[in-house]
């Protein structure tokens, strides 16, 4: 299970990492959203996986998963969600003001 | 346990949620504004003396003892860094409300003010790792929208990318924090301190530690990672920008100088005196030749914030007191003077309508008070005594010798002089020689854009007479750093 959702998270990170580097501003945008979801389910494979358990102690005190990366994944989906949206609206304006999403052309000044 | 600490984060979370309701009314966000960081600033100041006198205070947030739950922490240096931040609140605040464009206060400049100061706050208190990255967010969210308000087409190209730079770097933040947890089993900073100590910081745990000086690096704005701070400071308006320049990188290196002395502290040989050390020489020097190279008002002061970072974390590289306490003490100056100093631009930029320096000229003889002040902020910048920027510089380059490490020694006096090149250059170009500007320009009145800002000249000077007790409280923090075991024994009651 390990080796499989580390296979996931290497796919995310290199396809994100791939669009990243791209020159379209929409491309970008997209590749923050797969690095976080890799960087989610990185959060939730190091703090070692376990199956078929809940995050909760029962009373024998045994056989539960850690609650607190689940608690640390919500908190940063909710955080990269409202990322996502801001910078979705962020890309989009400046699509309109400048009329291109190409990268190379957002460049700035020549001289620098 | 005190709930007091909560209220630097607490009072101004309110206040910009608050502020929502009113954004159709201008004058009475200004009043609401002001009044509540009046408030929060002799709050911050008490604070600050409470501590400094009964010692550090926790908070384990909603009754859940660390290491389990959520704890605020706050010693000398974080209260020292949240009067900081209060005080450059409250001057670019009034600053603002003579120059931010009341369409630009319509459109939720108010509530985002108080969301930054809330993360930055947040930041400095806290005594969770993860919780760290979440104030993180909550400020560079609140600075994503300061820094576009207004939309200008430089605007949304600039913020594009130094939100995508700082949505990488907190990805980067959550990587590292996964690693962490995987070993050390634990978010809660002074846990972790424990838990590394145990461990002996070497194989994984060294990648993790330079990991984490990679993020702070890029929030903080370090060599090589400083690149996007020059273009997207410049944008904004200048009351922003200084509020940025005073604050926002500074949240990156305190949180390096908490991480690095707290948890990472096993390795000092690598992280600190290689790693650290270098990284603070090259951007002292990469920083200033910038600044060297630059025709622009906010240009040249966006590079000198990067050139002093160097300073500061050059203090962290060495690891003695003397040169965490110069360090210290230089964070409190720089942030005093770098707002000052941005202020001053903006005001310069009121009268002539440009940063471009070629374009400017005699201000000294239209504008004498405005030119006099940037003058004290400008040779405090460069190190001459009795201002305060000689008293941060000294103890840094001693404690160089002392360790004989001669070429950060050199580089930092080096950096010095080219500091003052380039202020003089400001000096020379904007305020001496002929006048530029026209004669309706020159009738602009600074004086509401010179009073916040007197405040800042006044700090300046008092910290440079005053250095004597201002750096035996500097050398009380360093003290405090160098021993966390008094941090960790406080968070963790035992």
């Amino acid at each position: 299970m390990e080796l499989l959702m580390l296979i996931v998270i290497a796919v995310l990170f290199g396809v994100g990492t791939y669009l990243l580097l791209s020159r379209s501003l929409l491309k970008v945008v997209a590749s923050l959203m797969l690095l976080s979801h890799g960087v989610h389910l990185l959060i939730l494979t190091m703090s070692g996986l376990r199956e078929g358990a809940p995050p909760l102690l029962d009373e024998s005190g045994t056989g539960a998963t850690d609650p607190l990366p689940q608690a640390l994944i919500l908190t940063a989906i909710v955080i990269s969600f409202g990322l996502t949206a801001f910078l979705i609206v962020l890309a989009y304006r400046t699509y309109k003001a400048h009329d291109t999403e190409d990268l190379e052309q957002l460049r700035g000044e020549p001289n620098e | 346990m005190s709930n007091s600490i909560m209220l630097p984060v607490l009072l101004p979370f309110i206040t910009g949620a608050v502020l929502i309701l009113f954004v159709k009314r201008p004058m009475l966000q200004r009043i609401v504004a002001g009044l509540m960081m009046i408030i929060l600033t002799g709050f911050s100041l008490y604070l600050a003396a409470d501590i400094y006198q009964n010692g550090m205070k926790t908070l384990a947030v909603g009754g859940w003892q660390a290491p389990f739950g959520i704890v605020l922490a706050a010693d000398n240096l974080a209260a020292m860094m949240v009067v900081l931040t209060c005080i450059v609140g409250l001057v670019c605040l009034f600053y603002s409300f003579a120059t931010i464009h009341t369409e630009r206060e319509r459109h939720y400049y108010y509530p985002f003010y108080f969301f930054l100061i809330t993360g930055v706050n947040g930041s400095f208190l806290t005594g969770d790792l993860f919780n760290l990255f979440v104030f993180f967010e909550v400020m560079l969210l609140a600075s994503y929208a300061l820094m576009v308000i207004g939309g200008t087409k430089y605007q949304l190209r600039e913020t594009m990318k130094y939100a995508v730079i700082n949505v990488f770097s907190s990805l980067l933040f959550l990587v590292a924090i996964a690693y962490l947890y995987s070993v050390a089993g634990t978010v809660n900073m002074a846990h972790l301190a424990q838990r590394v100590g145990e461990l002996e910081q070497t194989g994984i745990l060294q990648v993790i530690a330079i990991l984490f000086f990679l993020v702070f690096g890029i929030k903080g704005a370090l060599f090589p990672l400083y690149f996007w701070l020059p273009r997207s400071y410049y944008g904004p308006p200048a009351v922003i920008t200084a509020l940025f320049g005073g604050l926002l990188t500074k949240v990156g290196v305190y949180a390096m100088i908490r991480v690095f002395t707290l948890i990472f502290n096993h390795d000092i040989a690598f992280t600190h005196h290689i790693l650290i050390a270098a990284a603070a020489g090259l951007t002292m020097l990469l920083g200033v030749l910038g600044a060297v190279s630059k025709y622009d008002f906010k240009k040249i002061l966006a590079y000198h914030i990067i050139s002093q970072l160097g300073y500061m974390i050059m203090g962290l590289g060495l690891f003695t007191k003397l040169a965490l306490a110069g360090a210290i003490y230089y964070m409190a100056h720089h942030i005093i003077i770098k707002t000052g100093l941005l202020l001053m631009a903006g005001a310069a930029q009121k009268v002539t309508g440009t940063t471009d320096l070629k374009k400017m000229g005699g201000l000294l003889r239209t504008h004498p008070y405005m030119a006099w002040f940037f003058l004290i902020l400008a040779l405090s910048i460069a190190g001459i005594p009795p201002l305060s920027g000689f008293f941060g510089k000294f103890p840094l380059i001693v404690a160089a010798f002392q360790e004989q490490s001669y070429v950060i020694a050199i580089v930092a006096l080096v950096v010095g002089l080219l500091t003052l090149i380039s202020m003089m250059k400001i000096f020379m170009y904007a305020f001496w020689g002929q006048q530029k500007h026209t004669g309706d320009q020159a009738q602009v009145r600074v004086g509401k854009l010179l009073a916040p800002a007197s405040v800042l000249v006044i700090l300046t000077i008092a910290l440079g007479f005053g250095a004597q007790p201002f750096f035996t409280y500097a050398e009380t923090v360093a003290e405090e750093l160098l021993n966390p075991a008094g941090y960790i024994q406080t968070v963790l009651k035992e």
